[in-house]
């Protein structure tokens, strides 16, 4: 079932469970507009991640329906998921760098999976390390960069090939304030070009940072919506609310 | 670090692509162990053992096809009468009525002098032919093959007037040769069969194993939209490899083991070894094995992959 991409995101009444147990997600429904900026805050065992898998096609949901730049995600053929992941980029706390890969090659990897030549990939690549201060390491393997290094040349890895929407876990966990500071001026730049950002965080300082951000709260797998941005169904038009 | 600067564009045409992704790069995402590792060394010794297995087999069947075609128009008659007078006239008789037969191409008394030759072993030299009867033989040559019908016609014929004379194909003395050949043959097809399938559960534990060890790097790149074909192309490629060292070096000793046997064999003179000799066609198989054990080795690891991979979302 296809829709507008008026939407990047929907959620309808989705249930998430592993096993027998209770869900880890109950009955969630929001949607993610183009271009907007979100946090998504609550504290640990809240199902932050969980929801995350969800908006990165690494996992599907036990109930509930999700559509995906106007397709529903959860009846997609497996074998079509690839085509989607390639429109979101993923941010993890702990990087997941390739290690036998140096940071070039890192931020190559999606190019590369998508068919770009070496001599097409090699400018853009080099420009995103330099983009993200890291021109100077682009040789070295994750093993040899530091923590918010190694956060860098995964932020590259996952917005090289200008996602539609940007998914990150924790970004800053790893990082001194300042870095983490830095890591978010660049999610903002990105979603200044029209990228759908979300970033996960129990860092509450950090949503005072981005002032233009929404707000999406997990308690115990429920959604609250402190902004009443994530209405839904959503409005078939008109401006979002953002939190001022 | 230029922080919030525009972030670098791209081309939405390159970043969507879903062409090929291969090569040296993509092998890259696993790391190999080469000859360090036990791959190519447990492909070399399957390799080397199938070698082995199929020469044997191959030179079984040329025996056996050689011996075979030899033997193909052979008959014997035995005159088993008693009476040396007796038997001398049967024995002229039925020479004088296969010559006449329009199936019978030649024959040949066996003389007297060969039967003591051969009997030698088991009677001693001064054997008494008066004490111990000794079948007088005639070979015969068909012009067609020696088949049951050919020769009932035939018995059928010298009966009335040699009542003592039977005729035998010659290939009926060696039928118990034949079968015993035909089950090494067997015997060689089925450690061919059974070395192939141990290859593909070593091949099928490496690639799990290499699934195991990698399964990080494997999620990265599904999360990244590799498809499973791409990941699945990775691990072949890099299976494929250690499949082509091992294989050239079980060639190597496989032939090497081969060429020592056949001299070996070759020394001992007889006939009949000599008929198992490997021709071009046999060469070839036998070069195909390792080309064989690779494209296996490829495919196990495809499957292998493949299998496990759809068991991720």
């Amino acid at each position: 079932m296809n829709a507008p991409e008026s939407e990047v995101v929907t959620f309808d009444n989705v249930g998430l469970r592993y096993g027998p147990d209770r869900e880890v997600l109950s009955d969630v429904s929001f949607t993610l507009f183009p271009g907007s900026f979100y946090f998504l805050t609550g504290a640990s065992g809240a199902g932050k991640t969980s929801l995350l898998k969800l908006l990165y096609l690494a996992q599907r949901p036990s109930r509930g329906a999700i559509r995906m730049f106007g397709t529903d995600v959860i009846t997609l053929a497996r074998k079509k998921l690839p085509a989607y992941r390639r429109r979101i980029g993923v941010v993890f706390q702990d990087f997941r760098l390739v290690p036998h890969l140096s940071a070039y090659d890192n931020v190559a990897l999606p190019l590369r999976v998508s068919g770009v030549s070496e001599e097409d990939l090699r400018k853009p690549v080099a420009d995103m390390l330099d983009w993200v201060g890291l021109s100077h390491r682009m040789d070295d393997r994750p093993a040899t960069l530091s923590g918010g290094e190694q956060q860098r040349v995964a932020i590259a890895r996952a917005v090289i090939g200008r996602p539609d929407m940007l998914v990150a876990d924790e970004p800053t966990g790893n990082v001194d304030p300042d870095m983490a500071l830095k890591l978010l001026r660049l999610f903002e730049a990105l979603n200044r070009l029209g990228t759908t950002v979300v970033v996960a965080t129990h860092d509450v300082h950090l949503l005072k940072k981005v002032p233009e951000s929404l707000i999406m709260r997990l308690d115990k797998g429920k959604l609250s919506d402190p902004t009443g941005a994530l209405r839904y169904p959503p409005r078939p038009s008109g401006p979002r609310e953002r939190r001022s | 670090m230029t922080g919030v600067s525009k972030p670098p564009t791209l081309g939405r045409k390159i970043a969507r692509g879903f062409t090929r992704f291969g090569g040296e790069r993509a092998a890259q995402l696993v790391p190999q162990a080469r000859l360090a590792g036990p791959m190519p060394w447990v492909i070399a010794i399957m390799v080397t053992l199938v070698v082995i297995a199929a020469a044997g087999g191959l030179a079984m069947r040329n025996v056996a096809g050689s011996a075979r075609a030899e033997l193909a128009g052979g008959a014997t008659v035995q005159i088993l009468e008693a009476l040396p007078q007796e038997r001398e006239r049967q024995a002229r008789v039925v020479e004088q009525l296969l010559e006449s037969s329009p199936e019978v191409a030649s024959t040949r008394r066996v003389p007297d002098e060969e039967l003591d030759a051969l009997l030698e072993p088991w009677l001693g030299i001064d054997a008494d032919n008066q004490a111990v009867p000794v079948p007088a033989l005639i070979d015969v040559r068909l012009r067609g093959d020696a088949s049951k019908d050919v020769l009932d016609d035939l018995q059928a014929s010298i009966a009335q007037r040699a009542p003592s004379a039977r005729i035998d194909a010659q290939a009926s003395w060696l039928a118990p040769v034949f079968g015993a050949l035909a089950s090494l043959q067997y015997l060689a097809l089925a450690l061919v069969v059974l070395l192939a399938l141990t290859s593909v559960a070593a091949v099928w534990l490496a690639a799990r194993s290499a699934l195991g060890s990698n399964r990080g790097t494997i999620e990265v790149v599904h999360m990244l939209g590799g498809t499973d074909s791409q990941i699945a192309r990775i691990f072949e490629r890099s299976i494929g490899f250690d499949a082509t060292l091992g294989g050239a070096v079980g060639l190597t000793l496989g032939l090497g083991a081969i060429l020592l046997l056949g001299r070996q064999f070759a020394a001992l003179g007889s006939g009949m070894m000599s008929g198992g000799a490997l021709g071009w066609l046999d060469w070839v198989i036998i070069a195909a094995i390792p080309l064989l054990a690779v494209a296996l080795a490829m495919l196990t690891a495809r499957m292998t992959v493949l299998a496990a991979l759809r068991r991720m979302l």
